[in-house]
């Protein structure tokens, strides 16, 4: 199920912002390079909107897309679609390396549920994830909205998902010593914001939550309450301070990181499909 | 125009001299060549003089947000537009050839000029006078040169004065140095000017200027920016190719005939280079900088003139966020496309079967003549603001057009909903949005999905405040064919907040849900003829999704009548929805008659109010026209009817009916009403109401809600009488009465009582007559 770390190293230890993407009309694989340019010259055209553009001259962003034929889970999943915006300077010379200032990605992992119900002129990649400037996501955004007629919405991870996703991480077994489990929690209703950090020891999480799941392989929601009930019961025992009445804003573990907000940090390639099967999960959701 | 361009070509020797052809009709009411002749110029002053405080006016819209700065702000532009204004008067009236130097005066106005153009820009009035002033070779090149800096725009540039400065091109009274800045400033603000179709219908003229060496890499960008396919002619690829021998391979031209190449394959056969470095250079000028800071400062304070720049008639959205599209997006045509075919490389998508591009799209006839070769635009989302788009969406059943608008509407809607998204306060554009959507719906006589989720999702969350009547609006499109879901979804959240809102809310959800039983009967046919389908399952499940809708509104108007005391208001909403649910057998061909509970029927039945009464007559009168109808359908056909109106809705209507001639003719009221929760009463019980001539007290002379008709009527019959003997309306007079009434308005009163009364004998001994005695 692990895909290649060599096209997938690009998305591991940074953070990525969410968006839901509802299906892309019209889009052809085979075009890639074309739309590369004309994506290249919108945001040229944009840039100095108003004012005559070069025509056909070098432009300042060179943009790359391409596909990632092994980021895909099931068979009609698409392939992921990468686009990267980098810079050249001009000063320097052409051999010089061009720094990659903006990064995007368009995938769908087990995203069956939207991509069987959609005819065959739209493509289904319903998860996308940016670095970089926003002004960049924007423009991006905006030209695919124009091009493909699809819309973009921030993904926004709710609490309850992100017990789901700490309860899972947990789990999982990491062959180098771990970074800590650790949640942060934000006090509501205080004139002056307050976070409370969590840390516990990964190896504790484990065994907390293997006593917990009852069938490997499967979780419930039940297990997953349970998990932070017996968390929230350790923390009041110590802080006298119920956890439960505090809103949950982000995670992190040794596989990934996630905040409320919708920015996800994925540290372990081995489980790069797991975390982008739920976020596919989550954006299907938004946009159905 | 073309031929002209054709001659002159063949003339190549001609047109050196500048002097445009004259053999055209039309060329003498465009070009200036007789610019001797100009309008009086006093008109053309009080013109720009108006113009220009009008401008002013638009610049200080903004300011009147903070009147205290008001005063302030009048100075500045006092100070400065005062001296634009006297500038370009001043430039405007200004005859033969000045000289700059010691001619401190034109100075002062040169600076004006450059001051106010450099820091706000000019005001698209202006660039008329200053184009004029600067092509027409009055002044010194350096001052033309310095005009001509200076004409950067705030907003926009009139196409007008642009097609102007070009005819003081064609007849050549500037140097060759200003004609090559004028064009390089054409280019560079190209985008500025507001319309270009008179400027694309001089595309013959400036085809000419290739000639000229120096100045055709400018023209050739001019060009290329002008050029649509209909422009592409052999004769102008001739004269290309001949330029391109003469002159060798320049860049310029190679663009602008790879531009050829694009819109006419078949045409131009060369082969020319696949990749270009850069076929233009961006026009040297001091231009750019200018309007970019020029713009960056209007920016702040001034949205209009941002909008205008951009050239979007579609006002911008308050929001800065990127994905909030709350703007509907403008109609263009899908540039995806356009490349897409360009692949496929054939000939006949640019020539016999090229696509109408959207953006022209402007009335019906155009509709008509391009319906087959039209593509919806690039984002469905547009056809919302265009009722052409609408009506050509009407007419092309393709699946992936309402997937489209499905994705892009339940994002928005969902995205932007005002009482479910928290820090969303722009609760006015959410309005216009559901306004435009619940106006599209009624165009198309079709919710859309999109919708209808959003409504299910939502209105458990809704406050019922929060855009009433659009939500209420919209809740009359929702499908017919979701019933399963309409009860938890729609039906049990809406009473909620029917129970406990005001009278007003209540009325208003009887009118939706009115309209959303008329949407249903009317997009649907319902077949009736089961002797072809003997169980017609569908059918079943449509008349019962229909009952569930009427069950649930007598339900909501019972209780509804008791918390708001039986109000008029109210139960005028109520009868009039069931003036639709009384009528679906015969005028829906619906199987179906349901009568309203008696919750309803009494207290229209003893309302104080001639409106509501009559139009229960009314009601009760089709409610007997449909029913007879179905009774005498039943008996017509043999086979047993899969839907027959259940003995039930009969008897009730009967024992209504026994209620309604106890009421209003045969005083009976209080003996015969057999309907459980009728008005039956005990004799003991009545006469402990101590009211005298209690027999009479309800019939059309005495009920509550005629009560003022028959005084009048008294009156007008026995002037004299002020005893209001009530016992005269008998006989003779019952039945003047009863004329009365008809002329009186009460056309539900008539039909019922000349349908469900049968009168003995009018001429000998009406009923009436013997009820009285």
């Amino acid at each position: 199920e692990s895909a290649d770390p060599q096209q997938t190293a690009f998305a591991l230890r940074k953070a990525w912002t969410l968006y839901s993407v509802t299906p892309l009309h019209r889009f052809r694989r085979s075009r890639l390079s074309d739309y590369a340019r004309l994506l290249s010259a919108f945001i040229a055209a944009e840039k100095q909107k108003g004012l005559a553009v070069e025509v056909g001259v070098e432009l300042d962003i060179k943009v790359a897309l391409s596909s990632l034929a092994e980021l895909r889970g099931s068979e009609l999943d698409q392939a992921a679609l990468l686009v990267q915006l980098s810079s050249r300077s001009r000063a320097s010379s052409k051999n010089s390396e061009d720094k990659l200032v903006w990064s995007g990605w368009f995938c769908s992992m087990f995203g069956d549920e939207l991509s069987e119900n959609v005819p065959e002129n739209f493509t289904c990649l319903p998860l996308f994830l940016t670095h970089g400037a926003e002004s960049y996501t924007s423009l991006v955004g905006s030209w695919f909205q124009k091009t493909f007629d699809c819309c973009f919405r921030r993904l926004a991870i709710s609490p309850l998902n992100l017990s789901w996703m700490v309860a899972m991480w947990a789990g999982y077994k990491l062959e180098r010593a771990a970074s800590a489990v650790e949640l942060v929690f934000s006090m509501p209703c205080l004139s002056q914001p307050l976070d409370i950090s969590y840390a516990i020891h990964p190896e504790d999480a484990k065994a907390l939550w293997d006593t917990v799941q009852k069938t490997p392989g499967e979780i419930t929601q039940g297990e997953v309450d349970v998990f932070m009930d017996c968390l929230y019961a350790h923390f009041h025992r110590h802080f006298k301070i119920h956890l439960s009445a505090a809103k949950l804003v982000k995670v992190s573990t040794g596989i990934a990181s996630a905040h409320c907000d919708g920015i996800v940090k994925i540290l372990h390639s081995q489980y790069l499909p797991g975390v982008l099967m739920l976020l596919t999960e989550l954006a299907i959701s938004q946009i159905q | 125009m073309c031929g002209a361009v054709a001659a002159g070509f063949e003339r190549r020797d001609g047109w050196r001299q500048r002097e445009v052809p004259c053999g055209l009709s039309w060329e003498s009411e465009k070009m200036p060549r007789r610019q001797s002749s100009r309008p009086p110029k006093q008109h053309i002053h009080s013109k720009s003089q108006t113009d220009l405080s009008a401008w002013r006016k638009g610049g200080n819209i903004d300011s009147e947000k903070s009147l205290q700065n008001q005063s302030v702000n009048d100075q500045k532009y006092d100070s400065q537009e005062g001296s634009l204004e006297q500038a370009l008067s001043y430039l405007e009236k200004v005859q033969g050839r000045v000289a700059l130097k010691k001619n401190s005066v034109l100075q002062k106005h040169l600076n004006a000029v450059e001051s106010t153009a450099l820091t706000q820009g000019l005001p698209p009035e202006g660039f008329e006078i200053l184009l004029n002033v600067a092509l027409s070779g009055r002044f010194a090149d350096t001052v033309n040169t310095c005009l001509l800096k200076c004409l950067i725009p705030a907003s926009v540039i009139p196409e007008n004065s642009v097609v102007k400065a070009v005819s003081w091109l064609c007849v050549s009274k500037c140097s060759a140095n200003i004609q090559l800045l004028f064009l390089k400033w054409l280019i560079t603000v190209f985008d500025f000017i507001d319309h270009k179709e008179q400027l694309r219908a001089l595309y013959g003229f400036f085809f000419f200027f290739l000639q000229d060496e120096k100045m055709c890499p400018y023209v050739c960008h001019l060009l290329y920016l002008l050029t649509r396919k209909e422009n592409v002619k052999a004769f102008r690829i001739r004269a290309l190719l001949d330029l391109q021998a003469k002159m060798g391979i320049q860049s310029h031209l190679q663009a602008l005939l790879s531009l050829y190449k694009l819109y006419c394959p078949e045409q131009v056969t060369i082969t020319l280079p696949g990749k270009m470095k850069t076929y233009f250079k961006n026009p040297e000028g001091p231009w750019k900088a200018a309007i970019t800071a020029v713009r960056q400062r209007n920016q702040g304070t001034s949205p209009l003139s941002q909008r205008m720049l951009l050239g979007t008639s579609q006002p911008q959205s308050r929001k800065r966020k990127w994905n909030a599209q709350l703007v509907i997006p403008a109609s263009s045509t899908n540039t995806n496309n356009l490349v897409e075919d360009r692949e496929k490389n054939s000939v006949c998508l640019y020539s016999t079967n090229q696509s109408f591009p959207v953006e022209q799209l402007k009335t019906f006839p155009q509709l008509l003549q391009n319906i087959h070769r039209l593509e919806f635009p690039s984002q469905m989302g547009s056809v919302l603001a265009n009722p052409l788009l609408l009506h050509y969406m009407n007419c092309v059943k393709d699946e992936s057009i309402y997937l489209r608008l499905y994705y892009w509407m339940g994002q928005m809607l969902q995205e932007e909903c005002t009482w479910c998204v928290v820090d969303n306060s722009s609760e006015e554009e959410f309005k216009s949005f559901l306004e435009t959507v619940y106006k599209s719906e009624c165009f198309l006589q079709e919710g859309f999905s999109a919708c209808e989720e959003f409504l299910y999702k939502t209105l458990p969350l809704w406050d019922g405040l929060c855009c009433r009547s659009e939500v209420l609006s919209l809740l009359s499109w929702i499908s017919f064919s979701s019933f399963s879901d309409i009860k938890s979804y729609i039906y049990d959240p809406l009473a909620q907040l029917f129970f406990t809102s005001s009278i007003y809310f209540k009325c208003s959800v009887i009118e939706s849900l009115k309209e959303l039983l008329q949407n249903w009967l009317n997009c649907n046919e319902f077949q009736m003829d089961l002797e072809f389908s003997p169980l017609n399952t569908t059918l079943s499940g449509q008349v019962n999704t229909v009952a569930e809708l009427v069950h649930f509104v007598g339900r909501i108007s019972t209780v509804a009548l008791r918390l708001e005391k039986n109000s008029t208001f109210l139960l005028y909403f109520i009868l009039d929805f069931y003036g639709t649910v009384c009528d679906m057998y015969l005028k829906y061909n619906l199987p179906l008659l349901i009568m309203p509970p008696a919750g309803v029927f009494y207290p229209a039945l003893l309302s104080m109010d001639p409106v509501n009464l009559n139009q229960l007559c009314y009601i009760m009168y089709r409610y007997r026209t449909n029913l007879i109808a179905a009774k005498e359908n039943e008996l017509s056909k043999k086979k047993v009817l899969q839907f027959k109106f259940s003995n039930r809705t009969y008897k009730e209507y009967n024992q209504y009916i026994i209620a309604m001639v106890g009421c209003l003719w045969t005083s009976s009221a209080f003996q015969k009403d057999i309907h459980p929760q009728g008005l039956c009463m005990d004799d003991k019980l009545l006469s402990k109401t101590a009211v005298k001539e209690l027999k009479t007290s309800f019939n059309i002379v005495y009920h509550p809600a005629m009560m003022g008709y028959s005084i009048e009527f008294l009156q007008q019959i026995c002037p004299d009488d002020t005893t209001f003997n009530f016992k005269l309306i008998k006989g003779k007079r019952w039945d003047w009465y009863l004329e009365y009434l008809y002329t009186q308005g009460l056309k539900g009163l008539k039909v019922f009582i000349e349908s469900s009364i049968s009168r003995v004998s009018q001429a000998t001994c009406s009923k009436a007559e013997n009820v009285e005695a």
